[in-house]
């Protein structure tokens, strides 16, 4: 598929990267020489230095034979301008990166209908709705949720003496009497999906599958703290603080805020209500103290430098504050935070990816059965994704056991009439349904006809 | 550096160049060359044996291309490719000294054309065939045929396009790199067979004109008589005239007309300054050499040929130019260096190089007049870095140092100033001919041994623009110490 990504920043590497990776014909425009010889060296796709509001860029660049035009500036206002000049000049599609808290309100909609834009990403709005999943259900470590919430993947670690830990797969159904199916399991740096006769351990990070309401009961069965996070405290308030803590303080938790600008704390205190937000520098030790801390549920850290989240992260899970969100940028440094045991690591960045990974795929296969949610989980190493069964699909109505499915690929769960089940081999397909497949070890599915042999 | 995957490469291109070499088997085996045919079999065997082993032990782990692997896998595969493909000469017996045979075959690949053959028209068929088919795989890169046909080629690969492919900046037409090398060979390949299908329909003979057409595609020049173009008919000398000039016009140009973008296609400043540099070049040594012809028609025919041969860098020829006068001796001497237009086969310093030089001046003058004066560098309406600048200054030096060193060496062997000179320049910018005792009419057999190795190692130097080979010749790329993590 030819893609044209406006802007190599942060957030357009990234995709960049990915979509490269997913062989797409890439081209990218940026206005900074460096940032195009960089991006070219690194990746095969084709750059063009210039001005993305310059129709003779974009047509250089391709953009009226593009099935994808993507706008990743730093600026909103470019990006919408130059979807819109993307979409005029002929690109099939368009996705802008729309981020300012002004324009997400009744005018996006207004925007996105009048420019004619295919998705508006905001990364912080996604990135906060992600921890704000976290944090109504604090032990697990990584929410992912389909078909408008009704299932969710949740990864979560056993921690030493975990209940679930020496019992084979077949029977902790029965022993926990819950319905969920443990659909990935990463040991050390291997991610496998595993079958009925596998035997957990100390350590593993595995992926539940379920509704919420199930995975609930599992959680309360194995003793995991279920209790929501009430008291929240949040360093740094840029845009992703902002949203963050009105999600929160819209379902009546206390949130706290130290910023240390203080033209922000104004902003912040006129926009948001309950919250307190306090002037101050979140790396310093006693503010943190003196605010209370060690009395937190949860603790979030979303200054703009990566490496002050990490110990920021690292001061509070010493003082054995139950959650620590952090939030890093940088992939290099998602893998690193981990091993240094910090559980729940949040990149904005990834998100988006995942979000335009999701829609190309989606693209790419229109016509049959496509792709309606796409997460990467397990440290990028397994992909969840929900599909729409079409009326292509040709094995509807087979059970599942006589469906000869490909390695490393599991039907986690089928969603019929928005009631989930957990699928045995007895189920079976049927157009109109909904799938969660997840795929490990590397397989890209566009298609749910992918998944078969 | 990554040396399994530089050698697993490495090993490739060996089996490439052995099915290469089925080609010229297959014409000595239509002339019925017996000799030729064990020669060129023989060879395939060296190559293939090595180059699968290779390619089958040296699986990398990674395939991932920075920017050192790429020089050292473009010195290493030119360098392994002459020395294999000198093997049918020596084999056959029709070249004795194997340094000669070197001589003759990075003539070929690096398409400059200058030979130490005495008598052409005795070579056999199927050595003449393998000898301007050098020129075709050398004038677009083999490397660059090795990524459009070989999978497996990621990410960085434009570490190799780059150091492989002419020209200050090397940009991709169409974002993979595996479409954009398969594109300019599919040009390159469309353009040679309707130069082949013009010159027969000229009543040229078929092996000679498709000899022919592969020494103009590469830009190469080697040819099938003693006396080159001079006893083909006009028509013949016109086409191949007109093929010297298209091969020498960087190829994304041509993708554009195919995408039917006829206005950038038009207002390539590369391209106007070309044509501006071969017309008034042309005017001068027509009229100058008018009094010797006497007729309009065989002057400007000669004129027009030789520009176009010298500044394509081709180095066909239909007159003895070094008997003309001095000032159209003078032109073509100058037209060495500049060559063909950047992502051509042509060689030279590229006229887009020569413009920016020309560029910088005036601005470096204007600064003088005016010492707060800001001025920006522009190429085809964009401004140009000044990364871009100063790595063209930087490389104008190398070169003329390059020149310099070459000239000096080959002087030891006693031959008078002008021959030196114009062997020098002639090599390093992959024209061919030069004056004197290398002039058209002559060849380089007459230097000795160690001139005859400096030549060769000029040419390659020229052909690569000189970076890759040095840089590959520093041992301290070839330790295992800096090997990276890959990101994809």
């Amino acid at each position: 598929m030819k893609i044209v990504v406006v802007g190599a920043g942060k957030i357009g590497s990234t995709m960049i990267s990915r979509l490269v990776t997913e062989e797409h014909d890439l081209t990218v425009v940026d206005k900074d020489v460096s940032v195009v010889s960089e991006i070219s060296n690194i990746y095969d796709v084709m750059c063009v230095c210039g001005n993305a509001t310059d129709c003779s860029v974009l047509e250089e660049a391709g953009v009226p034979e593009a099935d994808l035009f993507i706008a990743a500036t730093a600026s909103d206002e470019l990006n919408m301008l130059s979807c819109f000049l993307g979409r005029r000049l002929g690109a099939k599609h368009t996705i802008a990166r729309i981020r300012n808290p002004e324009y997400n309100r009744e005018s996006l909609g207004f925007l996105k209908q009048h420019l004619d834009l295919s998705m508006a990403i905001n990364p912080e709005m996604l990135a906060a709705q992600e921890m704000f999943n976290l944090l109504k259900l604090p032990s697990a470590i990584k929410i992912e949720t389909f078909s408008q919430m009704n299932v969710e993947i949740v990864e979560i670690i056993l921690r030493k003496g975990s209940l679930m830990a020496g019992v084979s797969l077949m029977d902790l159904r029965n022993r926990f009497k819950a319905k969920f199916l443990v659909c990935a399991v990463q040991r050390g740096s291997e991610v496998f999906i595993p079958s009925g006769s596998f035997v957990l351990q100390d350590g593993d990070k595995i992926g539940l599958t379920g509704s919420p309401a199930e995975l609930l009961k599992l959680f309360r069965a194995i003793g995991l703290e279920h209790r929501q996070a009430k008291s929240i405290m949040i360093i740094g308030g840029g845009r992703l603080g902002f949203y963050l803590s009105r999600m929160l303080e819209n379902t009546g938790n206390s949130v706290k805020i130290i910023e240390r600008s203080p033209k922000k704390c104004n902003e912040l205190s006129q926009k948001l209500s309950r919250t307190i937000v306090i002037n101050g520098d979140g790396a310093q030790q006693e503010i943190m103290m003196e605010e209370g801390l060690e009395n937190m549920d949860a603790f979030v850290t979303l200054t703009g430098m990566d490496e002050e989240n990490i110990l920021i992260s690292m001061f509070a899970s010493a003082h054995k504050v139950p959650k620590v969100i952090t939030k890093i940028n940088r992939d290099e440094l998602c893998d690193m935070a981990e091993k240094l045991g910090l559980d729940s690591v949040i990149s904005p960045r990834k998100i988006v990816s995942d979000r335009v990974i999701q829609y190309a795929r989606a693209l790419e296969n229109s016509a049959g059965s496509s792709v309606e949610t796409l997460y990467n989980i397990m440290d990028d190493k397994a992909e969840a994704l929900e599909f729409i069964v079409g009326p292509d699909f040709s094995h509807t109505g087979i059970p599942l056991k006589d469906l000869k499915i490909k390695d490393n690929i599991l039907i986690a769960g089928i969603i019929r009439d928005r009631r989930p089940m957990l699928p045995a081999g007895d189920d079976f397909i049927l157009q109109g349904d909904r799938v969660i497949v997840l795929a490990a070890s590397g397989r890209k599915l566009g298609d749910l006809s992918d998944i078969i042999k | 550096m990554n040396r399994r995957l530089v050698f697993y490469r490495a090993g490739q291109l060996l089996v490439l160049e052995a099915m290469l070499l089925i080609l010229p088997l297959i014409v000595s085996l239509i002339y019925g060359e017996m000799i030729c045919v064990k020669a060129f079999a023989l060879t395939m065997v060296i190559a293939a044996v090595p180059g699968l082993a290779l390619s089958f032990v040296l699986r990398p782990k990674t395939r991932v291309f920075f920017a050192k692997e790429g020089f050292a896998l473009v010195s290493l595969a030119w360098i392994l490719m002459s020395l294999v493909g000198a093997l049918p000469y020596v084999i056959s017996g029709e070249i004795n000294s194997y340094i000669d045979a070197l001589f003759e075959t990075v003539s070929g690949l690096t398409t400059t054309g200058a030979t130490i053959l005495t008598d052409v028209e005795s070579m056999s068929r199927g050595l003449l065939f393998w000898r301007s088919f050098t020129h075709w795989i050398g004038g677009m890169g083999v490397l660059v045929l090795m990524m459009a046909i070989i999978p497996g080629n990621s990410g960085r690969g434009i570490h190799i396009m780059r150091a492989e492919m002419a020209g200050p900046i090397i940009g991709k037409i169409v974002p993979k790199i595996k479409d954009t090398t398969r594109i300019l060979y599919i040009i390159y390949f469309c353009l040679t067979a309707l130069e082949i299908i013009l010159l027969l329909a000229g009543g040229m003979p078929v092996f000679d004109s498709v000899v022919y057409s592969l020494g103009t595609a590469g830009t190469g020049g080697f040819g099938i008589k003693a006396d080159s173009i001079e006893s083909y008919s006009p028509y013949v000398q016109w086409v191949i005239t007109a093929f010297m000039l298209l091969f020498s016009v960087n190829f994304n140009l041509y993708y554009l007309l195919i995408l039917r973008r006829f206005k950038t296609f038009v207002t390539n400043r590369e391209l106007w300054c070309f044509g501006a540099v071969v017309l008034i070049s042309a005017a001068i040594i027509g009229v100058s050499i008018y009094p010797l012809y006497n007729s309009v028609g065989d002057a400007a025919r000669h004129a027009f040929f030789q520009v176009a041969s010298i500044s394509s860098t081709t180095g066909y020829s239909t007159a003895d130019f070094d008997r003309w006068p001095q000032i159209a001796k003078g032109v073509i001497f100058l037209l060495m260096f500049m060559g063909g237009c950047a992502g051509s086969t042509a060689g030279g310093l590229k006229v887009s190089r020569v413009m920016l030089l020309f560029k910088q001046m005036k601005k470096e003058f204007r600064r003088m007049l005016h010492p707060r004066s800001v001025a920006v560098v522009k190429l085809e309406g964009k401004a140009v870095d000044d990364e871009t600048l100063r790595s063209v200054s930087i490389y104008f030096s190398v070169y003329i140092v390059l020149i310099a060193l070459t000239f000096i060496i080959i002087c030891v062997d006693g031959f008078d100033f002008q021959t030196n000179l114009t062997a020098a320049v002639s090599c390093v910018n992959n024209v061919g001919p030069g004056f004197g005792a290398v002039g058209p009419a002559f060849g380089y057999s007459e230097y000795s041994d160690i001139s005859t190795i400096v030549l060769t190692i000029a040419m390659l130097l020229g052909r690569l623009e000189i970076y890759p080979l040095i840089l590959a010749s520093d041992p301290r790329i070839w330790t295992k110490g800096s090997r990276k993590a890959a990101r994809p």
